[in-house]
């Protein structure tokens, strides 16, 4: 699955894409391939404010509980309800329509110390590199 | 699961199909220092291996499990006295080709580990043990059966052995054994040609909730990957999928099946972890006996039960549980969506005051604590309808 260009990427496997002051954050392919069946997401209320780094809901497998870090600070607009019932959706379009959460951002400079995408698909084969080493 | 896993600094061991379960894209993880797949993403994933093995077959690589063979030796009836000696069930009633579930215990009455028994001759039984405890286990039983004439060998490395799981799984195995499967009855064993392999070990037994065997193979990488991939063909019809070490667990925690490290442990006895009908008191003395007959007179201190959660979450394995009130009263030691019910399941343990069907207790799971119900056990129990194999059929 390819990694769009306009999207930011963080080493804890999210995404975030800003349009002016808005953002839509979710998890990348890497991140759900890595979970394998997404059976549960818990995510913010709208006006809960998060913070960059810090974990703001988790994503869990069957076999694991994963938390979502935040790539960047803001307020809350939007939780994407439609994954209460279909957590599913993160497997099969997590870049698409299985975003978890929409924020007002209080800083988007914070951005620019995010990874592109060339960035981010370098980092994960590095990853895998590790792995089967 | 993990909570099995060894100190990372040795080496992990490998089963003979290591390199097939790679080859097939498995999802590989540390399973008590033993590198094993956890689940096949490529084939459908963990959730496809659990509808499989509860709705056609599934084939699993169980060759980490340890075994232990005790024979006599110059007096008959010097194994059978040693395994009575380790075991909590009673050997005694074991005919040849029967094998029976149990458990060795410390003198306290708390689990060394869980096993099968087989009795294999006369004077020779095989213990199937589990992986993360197999150097424990036999120097377990060498040290506890060292004052009654038999010997015993780890013979843990001189198997390979595979799990067919599943209502299709008689029929499946069938075509590559002329053995009549039919003839086999839930918790015996024969041996036969299997894929073309002499005298094989093919037990009616499995850790799923589901009908199924387990075969005993040589453990070469030849013969292993040949015969993984026989199984694999004559299961395609059925559609068979190669499962993993976590389908495994939701099908085993569906069935109420005890994982080492989890429901049993050496903190927690016979009585608490509920498997009375494993353990015969009545048949004479055996290592931890004692103490159990002393834990009776007691009265429980804990029981397992199972949940339900009713609100939305999760419970995992350590999460601590709690009464309405606010009391602590137990904790989780196997939690997991059940694939089969759809709902969110675990195994606790908790006071008897709060273990009675329908009572409600909450679940702390991060910073919530979160309802669920206790409810009856097994959460699935497959319908009483034994598959019919086709030689069966012909018959």
């Amino acid at each position: 699955m390819p990694y769009p260009e306009k999207y930011r990427y963080t080493k804890d496997h999210e995404w975030i894409r800003a349009d002016g002051g808005v953002a839509t954050i979710g998890i990348t392919d890497y991140a759900q391939h890595e979970l394998g069946d997404v059976v549960f997401v818990e995510l913010p209320k709208p006006g809960a404010k998060i913070e960059a780094g810090k974990s703001f809901g988790t994503v869990e497998s069957v076999k694991a509980v994963s938390e979502i870090f935040a790539p960047a600070s803001g307020e809350v607009m939007e939780a994407n309800a439609a994954l209460n019932d279909a957590p599913e959706k993160i497997n099969s379009d997590p870049h698409g329509a299985a975003w978890l959460i929409k924020i007002r951002l209080a800083n988007p400079a914070e951005l620019s110390a995010l990874m592109d995408a060339a960035a981010y698909e370098a980092f994960i084969a590095d990853k895998g590199k590790e792995a089967s080493a | 699961m993990d909570s099995v896993t060894s100190s990372a600094s040795t080496e992990l061991r490998k089963t003979p199909l290591n390199a097939t379960h790679r080859r097939m894209g498995a999802k590989m993880v540390n399973f008590g220092g033993w590198d094993m797949p956890v689940e096949y993403p490529t084939t459908g994933g963990l959730l496809a291996e659990h509808r499989a093995v509860r709705s056609g077959v599934g084939l699993f690589d169980v060759s980490h499990m340890g075994d232990i063979r005790v024979c006599s030796g110059r007096t008959a009836g010097g194994a059978l006295a040693a395994v009575q000696h380790i075991s909590m069930n009673d050997a005694s009633r074991l005919s040849v080709g029967q094998a029976q579930y149990s458990a060795m215990l410390y003198p306290d009455g708390t689990f060394v580990d869980d096993m099968i028994v087989h009795r294999l001759g006369e004077d020779d039984y095989l213990i199937v043990i589990n992986a993360g405890t197999r150097e424990k286990d036999v120097n377990w039983v060498k040290q506890n059966t060292a004052r009654f004439d038999c010997m015993v060998e780890d013979v843990g490395d001189t198997y390979t052995q595979l799990a067919i799981q599943g209502p299709r799984a008689a029929e499946l195995l069938q075509k590559l054994t002329d053995v009549d499967l039919a003839a086999i009855k839930n918790y015996w064993f024969t041996h036969g040609a299997v894929c073309g392999l002499k005298n094989v070990l093919i037990a009616r037994t499995g850790y799923t909730g589901e009908d199924g065997f387990e075969i005993y193979i040589p453990p070469d990488t030849a013969t292993s990957e040949a015969a993984w991939k026989r199984v694999l063909d004559a299961g395609k019809e059925f559609g068979i999928l190669p499962c993993g070490l976590g389908a495994r667990n939701t099908l085993r925690l569906e069935a109420k099946l005890a994982l080492y490290g989890h429901e049993i442990s050496e903190t927690i006895n016979v009585w608490e972890a509920g498997l009375d009908r494993f353990c015969k008191m009545e048949k004479g003395d055996f290592v931890g006996r004692a103490a159990l007959e002393r834990a009776k007179a007691a009265g429980l201190r804990r029981t397992l039960v199972g949940l339900e959660m009713i609100d939305r979450g999760i419970a995992r394995d350590g999460h601590r549980v709690f009464d309405e009130a606010g009391a602590e009263i137990g904790y989780v030691t196997s939690g997991s969506p059940s694939p089969t019910l759809g709902r969110n399941i675990a195994l606790v343990y908790v006071s008897p005051a709060e273990s009675a069907v329908g009572h409600i207790v909450l679940v702390e799971v991060r910073t919530q604590r979160l309802k669920a119900r206790v409810v009856p056990t097994p959460f699935y129990k497959r319908a009483k309808k034994a598959a019919v194999p086709q030689a069966a059929q012909r018959a």
